[in-house]
């Protein structure tokens, strides 16, 4: 089946045929590997490219200014903000307004809520005159700093990831699984 | 182990089989070594030689561009909207994007050179004789695919440089009579040029093209072992009588050679000089003065000497002349005479093709650095290129940011309304942007259902249906129900 194979072409070689093939396959082998070598050299720039976004954040959500730290210091009720959050996707970016509350826990710091409702997503208005949260769907209610006073929901309004930078608070826009006790990120 | 394999072979005889092992199985399974042998050992008249080594550069090239092709392909979007932001991002964001997307704009400019020595040394050795006449028209057909590849990828960056070329290019088409203008929008998908254009070009350059390439490569190579290679240039064409030698080891290492050559030369280039990439293509400027890369320079020369009733002749008449004259060359010189020095028409056309070509080019220069206006437009441009290129990746704003900004920027009064909307907590049941929820429906797209006067009206007096759900009655100043009612309107 092979027979013949190798000399099909029919080719003069020269007389001292094994030390050429012995020459022939070892010039094979070192080709074999400098073309390895080579080949694994140009290969390094297209595995970076190629693993550019495991090795980068390219989805990433930024920190949102909120407003100075003064403005809030005197805060006796919550009130409420619209904040920009910029998402990037790759090369594009989605900038959207997300409604957040700033308000204070029970030693008084400073504490942001979202606005959507842990039970089914709808916005929760502060209600002034009942001084707490008031859910126009199901009617959810929630104290000042977010505690679950009654209602459907399983759990309390969720806080949001906060940091202070030249006085600015900043706020981490995320938005948390419905229906649930525990608060947990979605996204 | 390969060396062992040959070590037993003591004497003379049919080399043995290396059948064992994995090579051995794999071998029995595929004939991978009698491939490898026959594609190894093809015999050489005369011996290698340097001047043999184009094609595999050639081919080596092309390998390399549709791999880097390919990798390009993974962030490229081919639509007017993002081939530019996605290509900037390829250029300044994306690891070794800058030095792939180099490799890919240069490895063209790298094939263009190569193809022309590859060309010029069949041409001048008249290997294109002796049965070669289907050889030589594939070497043609892919001569014309590489310019095809070189053309339609060019515009894929759609930046300046990219679109006001390639509307040059295209709009050359129209000169042609009779079919041109048709034949100009069926390239363009259109009069102008505009996002189908892209799409347009993207398959050709990525599908139809290469398909074409890849199957004439191999027929190409096909019919250059079927003719055997043809030798020097005072070897016969048909029936070749030098001394051969075997394409394995020293071709192969001739070849590698230029390989290596073209390696570095590319790599050093993407890396220190990488590839430029220009602000977004914007059509409405008139001022932009359109360049083609330099190996259209010549043709966009040529174009310019022929205008009005001339045209047909500079556009058409010559340039298919010359074609035909390169495709039937093989048939109309059917002599035996290879060398050079005896073939003086052939090489006399040779000369003033080539020095037309080059005299061309230069002329474009020339005219170029010497018209006060242009030359300061030109390098206007190439300034505004070099801002561009030091200025950070900037992601695109998507399209549902945009409608959501829009809102507040085109109407006053509806952008009052959203406040209202949002300060007496309408989004908490009908959502963001009146998307809707659970608890209440989407109000996108009201305007279609209600007249503003309607919507006043459900407003003061609710229907069974809308008190049934929970929606409270809205009673506000009617200035603020204007408002509201502008702004629910718009919602889209």
């Amino acid at each position: 089946m092979f027979k013949g194979g190798f000399r099909t072409q029919g080719t003069q070689l020269s007389p001292s045929r094994p030390s050429l093939e012995g020459r022939r396959s070892f010039l094979g082998v070192l080709l074999g590997l400098g073309s390895f070598f080579v080949g694994a050299l140009l290969s390094v720039p297209l595995i970076r490219f190629a693993l550019f976004p495991l090795i980068r954040r390219t989805t990433e959500l930024k920190s949102s200014p909120v407003g100075e730290l003064s403005e809030f210091s005197p805060l006796t009720e919550p009130v409420i903000r619209t904040i920009q959050i910029e998402q990037v996707d790759g090369w594009r970016k989605a900038v959207s307004e997300k409604a957040i509350y700033v308000t204070k826990d029970s030693q008084g710091h400073l504490l942001v809520l979202t606005s959507i409702c842990p039970h089914l997503g709808c916005t929760v208005p502060w209600n002034k005159e009942r001084n707490q949260f008031v859910c126009p769907c199901h009617g959810a209610i929630y104290a000042a700093d977010g505690t679950r006073v009654s209602g459907p929901s399983l759990r309390g309004m969720d806080a949001l990831e906060t940091s202070v930078q030249d006085d600015q608070l900043l706020v981490r826009f995320q938005y948390f699984r419905q229906l649930v006790s525990d608060k947990e990120v979605i996204g | 182990m390969k060396g062992n394999a040959f070590a037993n072979q003591g004497e003379s005889g049919p080399p043995p089989r290396r059948e064992s092992g994995l090579w051995g199985w794999l071998n029995r399974r595929t004939g991978l070594d009698d491939l490898l042998r026959s594609a190894l050992d093809e015999p050489i008249p005369g011996g290698a030689r340097f001047a043999y080594i184009f094609g595999s550069g050639l081919l080596f090239i092309f390998i390399s561009q549709v791999i880097t092709g390919v990798f390009l392909a993974l962030y490229y979007v081919p639509s007017a909207d993002h081939a530019h932001t996605t290509v900037a991002y390829i250029t300044k964001a994306v690891t070794a994007g800058s030095f792939l997307r180099s490799l890919h704009a240069y490895g063209a400019s790298g094939m263009v050179v190569v193809l022309f020595l590859h060309l010029s040394q069949t041409y001048i050795y008249g290997s294109y004789k002796g049965r070669r006449e289907l050889l030589w028209l594939s070497g043609c057909v892919l001569f014309g695919l590489i310019l095809a590849m070189a053309f339609t990828g060019y515009l894929l960056p759609w930046d300046q440089r990219a679109y006001f070329a390639t509307a040059v290019g295209t709009n050359a088409i129209s000169e042609v009579p009779g079919i041109g203008e048709y034949m100009k929008r069926l390239i363009r998908g259109g009069t102008e040029m505009g996002t189908l254009t892209i799409s347009r070009f993207f398959v050709a350059h990525i599908f139809l093209v290469p398909a074409c390439i890849f199957a004439l490569v191999a027929a190409h190579i096909f019919l250059f072992r079927k003719a055997g290679a043809a030798g020097p240039v005072n070897e016969d064409p048909y029936q070749p009588k030098q001394q051969p030698e075997l394409f394995y080891p020293r071709q192969v290492l001739m070849d590698l050679s230029l390989t290596a050559l073209l390696i570095a030369g590319l790599g050093l280039v993407c890396f220190f000089v990488p590839m430029q990439m220009g602000p977004p293509a914007n059509p409405a400027d008139a001022q932009y003065v359109p360049r083609p890369e330099w190996y259209y320079l010549p043709i966009f020369q040529w174009l310019k000497y022929w205008h009005g009733s001339a045209a047909i002749v500079g556009v058409l008449v010559i340039p298919t002349l010359l074609v035909l004259a390169i495709l039937a060359l093989p048939f109309l010189d059917r002599s035996v005479e290879r060398r050079p020095w005896k073939r003086p028409i052939a090489m006399g056309a040779y000369a003033i093709v080539v020095f037309s070509l080059v005299s061309l080019g230069l002329r474009s220069q020339y005219l170029d650095r010497h018209d006060s206006g242009v030359a300061q437009q030109l390098a206007k441009q190439r300034a505004e290129e070099n801002e561009y290129a030091r200025k950070p990746f900037e992601p695109e704003l998507s399209s549902a940011s945009l409608a959501a900004a829009n809102v507040t920027l085109a109407d006053p009064l509806a952008a009052k309304g959203k406040t209202i909307f949002e300060g007496h907590s309408c989004n908490a049941c009908h959502g963001d942007g009146g998307v809707g929820t659970a608890a209440a429906p989407a109000l996108v797209g009201i305007k279609a259902k209600f007249s503003a006067e309607q919507l006043a009206e459900l407003f003061k007096h609710p229907t069974a249906k809308m008190n049934a759900g929970g929606m409270p009655l809205v009673d506000l100043p009617s200035d603020d129900l204007k408002a509201l009612i502008a702004y629910v309107e718009s919602l889209k």
